[in-house]
């Protein structure tokens, strides 16, 4: 392992006045609060860079900019239920019979300035903040950096992920739209189903009967306050962890399970972060300004008898809805009186497993390795073949409920019928996933064969040459060694060997986790070794 | 004290250790970035990001400036338009300035270098976890948590009983009563007149043509003032014709329908969307949100989708003046199923 040190800049002593105010100003605050200790602590820390680890900034970031949008939007909406005749300026509802959420709502939109601009901001940046957590937490998972020290931090992430889909939920319902309206309608429905409890839970909800005259301004105090101090809270114990354990990096020349190697927070990173937000805030800005998102408007106030064809949650609520849709008709029976509504419960608690486990899974991986050391190396997804399959599947299933949430609408683009299209899915949702695990297994197994290859041989130079008995043989360029580490440095693991405990007893966990560790490591690929090499040369 | 990595030996698990394994090179030789090499160069990109800066600057200005170009209107609602749309891309486009901006410097023109920083074990050495243990044996002792064993489980007895009384008060988040007394009626009953959806007007049995479907309130409904979407939530009903050679009811429903005018709750059986679409030769009724299919021939069964039980029926006559009257209030509540639903 080799450690660079870093050179100590010598910083010029400047004594003209900017410095000498800056450096009051410095003392001043120091005397008061002791920073001084923060800043050696914090601003040369390092930072490893690698596009994927900017998914959490960018989730990080849209964050922000969902604070900022959302306290504007609270200035002029009014979370009210009241009915009120609209008189504003879109002409299509003038006269309608409305809540005056929804009429605040289109006032803020078409007679504030910036209003229906604000509103965009936040919808996309909303979209975009779960679509960012989302893939941070695949890249998390995809390349083992859950692993020992920072399960938690999954756990945290994870529970930010559920958070921020709820802040979704109820954001997407305060406008009281008819669409909004639609989906409470099916969460009342859902509440509904559960057993024992759920009438009771929609009365206490809804302030009564659905939809009654409390439901939005429940729904906006959980909104702007309840929510997001959950979320403000775990994002910062989050960024503590992320500063305890450190950020992971790839493998590579001079990079160590034992060392950080990237920018320092000051002035490298924080300046290419700083950037990156103003970026991600400008993108967030130039699709609100160009193009519509949830033209509540259109949709009408919301009244339990119309609905429109083709209506659909926002995007990351839709794996839910398409699993209300996929399943099969009349799982429902009555047991003593007491209904039992399976066509909502099964979906309830499939969701429920899928999540649960994706919450877990850093804990059962851990379990089946047996390993206990601390990983800082982010892995590559090839080098762990059934874990990346394993994603695989699970990224199958959610994409299959997804598509399950536009049944509808894939029944229309392709001119089928709707039954086709949800059989298909149906069928699609318990096989999809298994085929997704082998493929994903053999891709990821025949990736490392590859590398194994490169390292081994080099790469294909095009250049053919004859030697002189005749045959004709391609040059192959070998690897410098910079690039061999890169390809070689992995961690492997060997089924566990079923070995009795110390009382001489061979337990049950024991069995288990030898069978589910022959699972997982049963196919792999060992990496080069130096004899390995060192044959090749000659 | 030992060095911090030593102090604990932990478990690899199943890994795999190979002596043989290729050993880590270390670091590559640093590659020189262009403007670290040309001085002209690095002038040429603090120009550069100084312009973008100050670019930024005048899209804000900008920004600001064209609200008042571009004003909203009250009442023009392309002005909205405009004005979302100008003053959004000059805002986005002073943000997107600062960001490439800042990045641009970072990544052209800051030290290059990677640093490198050790990594600790996470857990505390030693002496500090000793030093916990001890604080909390300290405190034990200092406390007697655990020797008073009857004043500890006393505490945490208090600290469980604690929220009970929230229980009490949160049962006022709903009104008195019960939900399911409120589920089993809705406002149609014996003589109520059925009416279009939404105007009220009522509807006569020879205005229903066959083949037509229309989306009816109870005439009761009509100015409530008091929840009104609550009793529309629960009222709402589709009134079809149907030849009458193909509709198939039920003996003991027989005279619930009118001259092939049947009427059923509009209230999905599955999660409460309204059944809005209605197929007029297949005589079936489609729900938009889930795609559960009900055939209004055969009392609504259901045919497809996630739903389990029909659409409630409501029976129907004509009163003297020829319109269209429900017979009695729905004879099973509607909308989805809950726990207590038919107890």
């Amino acid at each position: 392992m080799s450690v660079a040190t870093q050179k100590k800049s010598t910083a010029p002593t400047s004594t003209g006045a900017g410095m000498r105010f800056v450096g009051g100003v410095s003392n001043y605050i120091d005397e008061r609060t002791s920073i001084s200790g923060a800043v050696k602590f914090l601003g040369r820390k390092i930072f490893p860079d690698h596009w994927s680890f900017m998914l959490g900034e960018i989730a990080l970031y849209s964050f922000i900019v969902i604070l900022l949008s959302g306290t504007f939007l609270t200035f002029f909406y009014d979370p009210s239920m009241v009915e009120v005749h609209y008189d504003g300026s879109y002409v299509p509802l003038k006269g309608i019979h409305m809540s005056a959420a929804y009429s605040s709502t289109l006032n803020l939109t078409f007679d504030i300035r910036g209003g229906l601009l604000m509103r965009q901001v936040h919808h996309w940046a909303a979209l975009l903040f779960v679509a960012a957590i989302g893939l941070h937490m695949l890249r998390v998972f995809f390349t083992g950096a859950f692993r020992k020290p920072r399960e938690i931090n999954w756990v945290i992430g994870f529970v930010l992920f559920i958070l921020a889909m709820a802040e979704g939920f109820t954001g997407y319902s305060l406008p009281d739209d008819l669409l909004s309206g639609n989906g409470l309608r099916i969460i009342d429905g859902m509440i509904k189903a559960m057993p024992g409890i759920g009438t009771w839970i929609s009365y206490l909800l809804f302030g009564g009967e659905f939809p009654g005259n409390d439901v939005i301004p429940r729904l906006y105090v959980l909104h702007i306050m309840l929510l997001p101090a959950l979320v403000i809270a775990l994002i910062a114990i989050h960024m503590v962890l992320l500063i305890i354990n450190k950020h992971t990096q790839f493998a590579g020349p001079g990079r160590t399970n034992d060392n950080v190697v990237g920018s320092p927070i000051l002035p490298v990173f924080a300046a290419k972060a700083g950037g990156f937000f103003f970026l991600v805030f400008g993108i967030i800005m130039l699709i609100a300004s160009l193009f519509t998102i949830n033209p509540i408007w259109n949709y009408g106030p919301y009244d339990p008898s119309p609905v429109s064809a083709g209506t659909q949650p926002d995007w990351y609520i839709g794996f839910a809805d398409g699993m209300l849709r996929l399943m099969p008709s009349g799982w429902e029976f009555v047991v003593d009186g007491y209904t039992w509504s399976l066509n909502l419960l099964v979906p309830i608690v499939v969701l429920m497993l899928f999540i649960v486990i994706v919450m877990v899974y850093p804990f059962i991986e851990a379990w089946v390795t047996g390993d206990k050391r601390e990983h800082h190396i982010a892995e590559r997804p090839r080098n762990q073949p059934t874990r990346t399959a394993i994603g695989a599947a699970g990224v199958t299933f959610y994409a299959v409920l997804w598509a399950g949430a536009a049944s509808d609408l894939i029944a229309t683009h392709f001119r089928t019928t709707i039954e086709g299209v949800i059989l298909t899915l149906q069928i699609l949702l318990i096989v999809a996933p298994v085929a997704a695990f082998w493929m994903a297994k053999k891709i990821a197994l025949a990736l490392q064969r590859k590398d194994r290859e490169l390292v081994l041989h080099g790469y294909e130079s095009s250049r053919i040459v004859r030697l002189p008995g005749g045959e004709y043989r391609e040059i192959h360029t070998p690897l410098d060694e910079f690039e061999q580490w890169k390809l070689v440095s992995f961690d492997e693991y060997a089924p566990a060997q079923l070995r009795p405990n110390a009382r001489g007893k061979i337990t049950i966990g024991a069995r288990m986790r030898s069978s589910v560790s022959r699972f997982y490591f049963e196919d792999r690929i060992a990496p080069v070794v130096t004899k390995e090499l060192e044959s090749q040369k000659h | 004290m030992a060095d911090k990595k030593s102090d604990v030996v932990t478990s690899a698990g199943s890994a795999v250790s190979r002596p043989d394994r290729l050993q880590n090179p270390g670091f590559e030789p640093e590659h020189k970035r262009v403007h670290d090499e040309s001085p002209e160069r690095a002038r040429g990109a603090e120009r550069g990001i100084s312009l973008l800066f100050a670019l930024s600057g005048i899209l804000s200005a900008a920004a600001f400036t064209l609200n008042f170009i571009f004003p909203i209107v009250p009442g023009d609602l392309l002005s909205t338009r405009y004005n979302n749309m100008f003053v959004g891309l000059a805002i986005a486009a002073g943000l997107l300035c600062l960001g490439v901006g800042a990045v641009h410097w970072a990544k052209a023109l800051m030290h290059g270098h990677e640093l490198v920083e050790e990594r600790h074990t996470t857990r505390g050495d030693d002496a500090t976890r000793a030093r916990a243990v001890e604080i909390f044996q300290e405190a034990n002792k200092e406390s007697g948590w655990t020797r008073r064993r009857l004043l500890r489980n006393s505490l945490i007895g208090a600290l469980v009983a604690m929220p009970i009384p929230a229980i009490a008060l949160l049962r006022d988040l709903a009104p008195a009563g019960t939900l399911e007394e409120k589920l089993v009626h809705t406002m149609w009953e014996k003589g109520v007149r059925l009416t279009r959806d939404p105007n009220g007007v009522p509807i006569k049995a020879s205005d229903v043509t066959i083949g037509s479907a229309f989306h009816v309130i109870p005439e009761n409904i009509i100015g409530l003032e008091e929840g009104f979407l609550n009793e529309k939530a629960k009222s709402a009903v589709l009134l079809m014709r149907l030849p009458l050679d193909a509709l198939n009811e039920a003996e003991d429903r027989k005279g619930w329908s009118y001259d092939g005018i049947v009427a059923y709750s509009k209230i999905c059986t599955h999660v409460g969307c309204p059944v809005a679409l209605y197929e007029q030769q297949t005589h079936h009724l489609l729900c938009p949100c889930h795609q559960s299919q009900f055939d209004v021939a055969n009392h609504c069964a259901v045919i497809f989708g996630p739903a389990a039980r029909p659409l409630p029926q409501l029976p129907i006559a004509v009163d003297a003046e020829g319109y269209l009257v429900a017979q009695s209030d729905f004879l099973e509540p509607v909308g989805p199923s809950y726990w207590e639903r038919i107890r």
